[in-house]
């Protein structure tokens, strides 16, 4: 996949209330959260948003409650309008969309998952999964092999003439799933789709869907308040607060460098060595020439657990880390410690704000 | 001498009250009264002060109207338009009068050996059950057994053209409420006057306007009294319809129609039957009145028993009645059971 941008968001402000327009101003000039709650009766739902979400790539959008995630997300297909700003998908605007263009769009440009399934409790699972080929007005045939073959997809073989509410929740979602790949768009829009499972299955879903995107190289934007998930399937990683974007760019590189504090408390309750991979913590060969040295060899996407395993937990060793078959750098267990201990503990006093 | 002529002495209106003839007014009961008594100018004590109102007015200024002028105001008014109503109204209706001859004839007419198959195919159609079709039958064998076969069939069929008409109508009006607050707000309060307005009252304007031979006349009365509950619960069913369900199918790129009968109308569907079973009922209950106003059926026999106090004629067609409502409601909700289990979530 090159790294074409898909969807790029500009300058993106969104500001619930009677008259949006009138306080945007204000927005513009800075006004605070609460101020503009307090003196305008609005509330800034979105400010200064920008994003490109590339060609094939993983988005993920997180944050807490009410940090205007899906919000955002409900922006991309135009379930809400934004108060300003730009979206561009492969180069055109949407916001330039009218009605016959937008329904195109979201017929099959654009799918969506919903955190609470959303299905149509009144049709059958293979109808649910079809709802984007019957909206477009295929035919039943060619709609019905098409649904059924995503339900397989996402192992659900079988349960086709069931209903919804006969299915367990993560089976629900499975549809919901197959029902977005169903409609073939280059473009997945997942707002909090595992949220509503529990833990196990949720792991489940997120297996499923990494190995659905390595054969399907979709455009996904996922959101999610559970930074594991996030950082488990994110390709780029998107941080919200209030409306806007703390810190965005590569999962591991905002892991090892929170540029800010709300992030830093964030990362410092994971488990660090599940999520942080050898290839952001190890020191490139310089040279080509591979260290006599080493105790052994290290994938370069192996998580740092994995390293700790083999390891012993002798701190002494070190790694060369393996690339397609090649040597492409080191890894000393020392660093690999380091790289565990969040830096607010070794800046001590960072979390005092 | 009157309680409040004080004030218009103060205001100095006491000529222009004086100039407009006091003594025109058309006296009430209660004038003749004391005039006869001959206590003309009796001293009102603060305990007994009227409440001014325009009789107690009048009484001091003979320019102020009477309230009995509103009455009459209503009824030239009413009866001024009255023709030009028929006018526009006649034609309009005109199919319902139609409609009601046609069902009750076809319901007198059939033979019983006919009618009684094509019953109980219709209740096996609306509850898939073996049970209630032998109820009903059971039900309607009795009816016919003590010779209430005919007036029962009158009911039916009347109930059957009002209800079908008040779906037919009502559905698309509670679509229209559920689409626009605007609307919405403009049409509960009339549905409000509509469902505490009493039964008989819909009959008398009815009466000044169409002939009491016309089967529109109860026609119109009924559909008017029952057709509440079937646009309340299809407005209400849709705008019950799950906020996230409809964000989906909007994601997917439903049209409005598609929206509408793909997904707001299959779900707001055990609303709308109930609406349906309300709007049946509440026909069944007008169409006894609505015998005051010629209407065929059951209820004449009711009407017959309360004018000419024989109670047995009023308690077997009372009963009659309400084998009737038991049989609809039971079928109805039978239908709406089987809506239910369809979707439930």
């Amino acid at each position: 996949m090159t790294d074409a941008v898909k969807i790029s968001v500009r300058n993106l402000y969104k500001v619930f209330g009677e008259q949006p327009q009138a306080v945007l101003e204000h927005v513009l000039a800075g006004i605070s959260k609460t101020e503009l709650l307090e003196k305008h009766q609005h509330v800034l739902g979105l400010r200064e948003i920008n994003v490109d979400m590339l060609d094939g790539k993983v988005t993920v959008i997180m944050g807490l409650s009410g940090s205007g995630k899906s919000t955002l997300i409900r922006h991309l297909n135009r379930l809400i309008e934004p108060t300003d700003g730009q979206i561009v998908v492969d180069g055109a605007d949407v916001l330039a969309y009218g009605e016959e263009e937008l329904r195109n769009l979201r017929r099959s440009v654009m799918s969506m998952v919903f955190q609470r399934f959303a299905l149509l409790p009144h049709r059958t699972v293979v109808d649910n999964a079809a709802t984007s080929l019957k909206v477009r007005g295929v035919n039943k045939d060619e709609y019905l092999a098409e649904a059924n073959k995503w339900l397989d997809r996402v192992g659900l073989k079988g349960f086709g003439n069931h209903y919804p509410h006969q299915l367990s929740g993560g089976m629900q979602q499975r549809v919901g799933i197959a029902r977005a790949l169903t409609s073939n768009s280059p473009i997945m829009l997942m707002d909090e789709a595992f949220s509503a499972l529990d833990p196990l299955i949720r792991t489940d879903m997120q297996d499923l869907l990494l190995e659905l995107q390595t054969e399907l190289h979709k455009t996904i934007v996922f959101i999610t308040h559970d930074l594991d998930e996030a950082l488990k399937i994110a390709d780029h990683l998107v941080i919200l607060k209030d409306g806007f974007i703390v810190q965005q760019g590569e999962p591991q590189h905002i892991l090892l460098n929170p540029n800010d504090p709300y992030i830093e408390d964030f990362v410092s309750d994971i488990n660090r060595a599940r999520v942080l991979r050898v290839r952001s913590i190890m020191t490139p060969l310089e040279g080509g020439s591979v260290p006599p040295e080493a105790h052994g060899e290290v994938g370069y996407n192996d998580t740092l657990e994995s390293v700790i395993a083999q390891s012993g937990g002798d701190t002494s060793h070190s790694y060369i880390v393996i690339r397609d078959r090649a040597p492409i750098g080191t890894l000393e267990m020392t660093r690999l410690v380091k790289a565990l201990v969040p830096r607010v503990a070794s800046e001590a006093g960072a979390r005092k704000y | 001498m009157a309680t409040y002529d004080f004030v218009f002495d103060g205001l100095g209106l006491r000529d222009w009250c004086d100039s407009g003839g006091a003594g025109d007014a058309p006296m009430s009961m209660a004038d003749l009264l004391a005039q006869s008594s001959g206590g003309g100018a009796k001293e009102t004590t603060l305990w007994e002060l009227p409440f001014p109102s325009l009789d107690a007015l009048n009484d001091a200024c003979g320019r102020i109207i009477q309230s009995r002028a509103l009455t009459k105001g209503l009824e030239e008014g009413f009866l001024a338009i009255k023709d030009a109503l028929r006018f526009v109204l006649d034609p309009m209706t005109q199919p319902l009068s139609w409609l009601l001859e046609i069902a009750l004839a076809v319901f007198e007419t059939a033979p019983w050996w006919i009618m009684f198959p094509i019953l109980m195919a219709i209740v096996y159609l609306a509850s898939k059950s073996m049970r209630l079709v032998f109820f009903v039958a059971g039900c309607m064998a009795f009816l016919a057994v003590i010779d209430h076969y005919e007036f029962a069939m009158q009911t039916l069929a009347i109930i059957f053209v009002c209800a079908f008409l008040c779906v037919l109508f009502g559905v698309p009006i509670g679509i229209a409420m559920s689409r626009s607050n605007t609307l919405q707000r403009m049409i509960i309060p009339i549905l409000d006057m509509l469902q505490t307005l009493p039964p008989f009252v819909y009959l008398i304007p009815l009466i000044f306007l169409f002939s009491v031979t016309e089967p529109k006349l109860y026609g119109i009365a009924i559909i008017l009294y029952a057709i509440v509950p079937v646009i309340r619960l299809t407005d209400l069913g849709i705008r019950l319809v799950d906020e996230d369900v409809i964000e989906a199918a909007n994601s997917f790129g439903m049209t409005k129609r598609q929206k509408l009968y793909g997904v707001q109308i299959p779900l707001a569907l055990p609303n709308i039957m109930a609406g349906v079973n309300q709007t049946i009922m509440m026909s069944l209950a007008m169409v006894v009145i609505a015998s005051l106003v010629s209407a065929p059926g059951l209820g004449v026999l009711v009407l017959r028993g309360i004018r000419n106090l024989e109670l047995g004629v009023g308690l077997v067609s009372g009963l009659g009645i309400v084998l009737l409502a038991i049989i609809l409601d039971r079928v109805t909700k039978a239908a709406l059971d089987r809506v239910n289990a369809a979707q439930k979530h």
